[in-house]
């Protein structure tokens, strides 16, 4: 590099940086006088760029290092920080003060906090919600398990069988939802009408509808648990199988004594994806019945939102009835059940694995 | 006697694996044959294929198009920008900020890594109300709109999905070796040269596990544009036009499922080009997440 050069490149980054200064300083002046302009975005942007740019032309050979670091790090730092980190700080402040979306006028303390465990129907969501994720865990991973067993067998067609399971995996849950609101809806009650005479839908009761999101579940995701299955069943030896066989160990005994123990981690991702993934579940919640079902009697009120699982009973109080404050302590409380249940899944998983 | 055995559990499991296919792959016929027929033959025979045809279809297709609450191009546009946008992005700043975290043993980056690797539990429900009053906050203040607005939504996506990636972009830089930099280095390489022109080049594999699990997650979600969008807003994504569009035709069942089969179908291609890749990245995704 010659001395012209790096005084051309110095004088360039200098330029560069004091412009940027400027535009930015004179945009959020601009911010913080409250004029209307539309040039004060752009402003801001502009001068934001020049300020990388200038930053990354410094000709100095010793922080040079230090700051393509800053420079490599800040875009995802920086949009990881105002989506996540600031909402979530502010969002739990937010539980404790009477916030309406806008703006907040008292802090109230524990008060949200103690209304949620007065209120019937999201208690019903609790429990509904862990229902749903212990019979989902366990339907998707016996189901996917057995598909798993099905397609490591040397069969013709295997790759298209593989595929077809996944298939629905790659359907989001709102077009899923309502596709399978139409199958229960018409073609399951027309054979229901025609086979014991029964004219409502699956989705009218509570009882059925909460099976009917289980079965749309298992649908959508059992082929996608098992293609990781698959792949713990392929890091098992064939010869530790062929040595099983010689020594007489039946196909079930091979099952039991061999692969499931040798596949114990594929287990535990298994599971911790079908826990995580089932406890947020909103979509299908929200096309298939959103929420509706008639619970008679629960803590001596009647109920309407039989099916309503808690990320959805978060949505609806928040955006639906408006109750911003309430629906984020709601949703703090989520967080608080989900981190608990992952961290106690994730200790016995472990524990398990070593134990086999 | 051994052999015959095996020829029998051979056509069993083959039974087996046939009647599932079936049953996975029914509600997609379903789909098909009803999005081929008027109103009226759904309710009266939703299975069979009486009364579907071709003409009704594009007929159905035609309506769903045109309709001033789904507007698919209009959609499935947007979709493809923001969606392919948000990728580009992700990979590109994951991967530089990936391998800053990698090769810094400081302070800093292990609390920046572990923040990142805690965050993936939060759930989207605990940031989105805060996240919209500050996106629509700081979009007034600075003049530009962060809400209804594509920018906006792909910054979102760039923050909502850096973790993964650079946790999953993590673990694949560290295996390789760091004399392959040194040695760049020493060729006279700048710090961003041999990233660009060493290191990049090699992530090639699991940019495209992380840029395949992004996909399928940023284009079938529902909640984060749903409420940065708006239903009835200029800019939406596929999966908000078909809310919005199920939300304003109740019962239509021959239009919803044609819009249903609008929505499927761009997917379903994809797969059948990409079957490979798509399943191993989702799998590598898993294993390594």
């Amino acid at each position: 590099m010659g001395n012209e050069n790096v005084g051309a490149r110095r004088i360039c980054s200098i330029l560069m940086l004091a412009i940027g200064i400027v535009l930015a300083v004179r945009g959020l002046m601009l911010d913080l006088s409250g004029s209307g302009s539309e040039a004060r975005g752009p402003m801001l942007i502009i001068g934001m760029v020049l300020l990388y740019f200038g930053l990354y032309i410094l000709p100095t050979m010793r922080y040079h290092r230090a700051i393509i670091n800053i420079i490599f790090l800040f875009p995802l730092l920086f949009a990881f920080l105002v989506t996540v980190i600031i909402p979530l700080v502010l969002g739990i402040g937010y539980s404790f003060t009477d916030w309406d979306g806008i703006r907040v006028r008292n802090v109230v303390g524990f008060e949200n906090y103690a209304k949620i465990f007065s209120q019937p129907s999201f208690i019903w969501s609790i429990v509904i919600t862990f229902l749903f994720v212990v019979v989902n865990m366990i339907m998707v991973n016996l189901v996917a398990f057995l598909l798993a067993l099905l397609c490591t067998s040397k069969l013709k067609g295997m790759g298209f069988f593989r595929a077809s399971y996944f298939l629905p995996n790659l359907i989001g849950g709102i077009v899923l939802g309502y596709i399978w609101q139409f199958i229960f809806s018409n073609v399951v009650t027309k054979m229901t009408t025609a086979l014991f005479d029964s004219r409502y839908s699956m989705l009218s009761e509570t009882k059925t509808a909460f099976i009917g999101i289980i079965i749309v579940y298992v649908w959508q995701y059992a082929g996608y648990i098992m293609l990781i299955y698959i792949t713990g069943l392929n890091t098992v030896p064939g010869d530790v199988i062929e040595a099983a066989a010689i020594d007489g160990a039946s196909p079930m005994q091979t099952l039991f004594n061999i692969k499931i123990p040798m596949i114990a981690p594929t287990i535990t991702i298994c599971t911790f994806l079908t826990l995580t993934s089932a406890f947020k579940q909103f979509d299908v919640n929200l096309a298939l019945t959103n929420g509706t079902g008639s619970v008679a009697d629960f803590m001596g009120s009647y109920l309407t939102n039989g099916t309503e699982m808690l990320a959805l009973n978060i949505y609806s109080t928040a955006v639906i009835e408006n109750k911003y404050a309430f629906g984020e302590s709601k949703a703090v409380l989520f967080f608080i059940i989900l981190a608990v249940v992952s961290i106690i899944q994730v200790r016995v998983s472990n524990k398990k694995e070593v134990e086999l | 006697m051994h052999t015959k055995e095996k020829t029998s559990s051979v056509v069993i499991k083959l039974v087996i694996a046939i009647v599932i296919a079936i049953y996975v792959l029914f509600p997609f016929f379903l789909v098909v044959i009803n999005s081929m027929k008027p109103t009226e033959a759904i309710t009266s025979n939703p299975i069979g294929l009486n009364d579907a045809s071709f003409g009704q279809l594009i007929q159905n297709l035609n309506d769903v198009i045109n309709n001033t609450h789904f507007m698919f191009w209009h959609a499935f546009g947007y979709s493809v920008i923001i969606t392919v946008v948000s990728l580009v992005l992700l990979a590109v700043f994951g991967a530089m900020a990936a391998w800053v975290i990698c090769r810094n043993k400081t302070k800093w980056s292990t609390v920046i890594y572990f923040t990142f690797i805690a965050s993936m539990i939060i759930p989207f429900q605990v940031v989105m109300l805060p996240l919209i009053s500050t996106f629509r906050d700081t979009g007034k203040f600075i003049g530009i709109p962060l809400l209804q607005s594509v920018p906006g939504i792909v910054f979102a996506y760039l923050g909502f999905g850096g973790a993964m990636t650079v946790f999953i972009l993590n673990g694949f830089i560290k295996g390789i070796p760091y004399e392959l930099e040194e040695a760049a280095s020493i060729d006279g390489c700048r710090p961003e040269q041999t990233f660009f022109r060493v290191i990049f080049p090699l992530l090639t594999p699991v940019i495209t596990t992380v840029t395949i699990l992004n996909g399928m997650w940023i284009w079938n979600d529902y909640l984060l544009p749903s409420m940065m969008l708006g239903q009835n807003g200029l800019v939406k994504t596929l999966p908000v036009a078909v809310q919005a569009f199920v939300g304003s035709y109740v019962k239509q069942w021959n239009l919803i499922l044609a819009a249903a089969l609008l929505a499927i179908v761009p997917i379903v291609i994809l797969f059948l080009i990409a079957q490979k890749q798509i399943m191993n990245g989702m799998i590598e995704g898993a294993v390594k997440g």
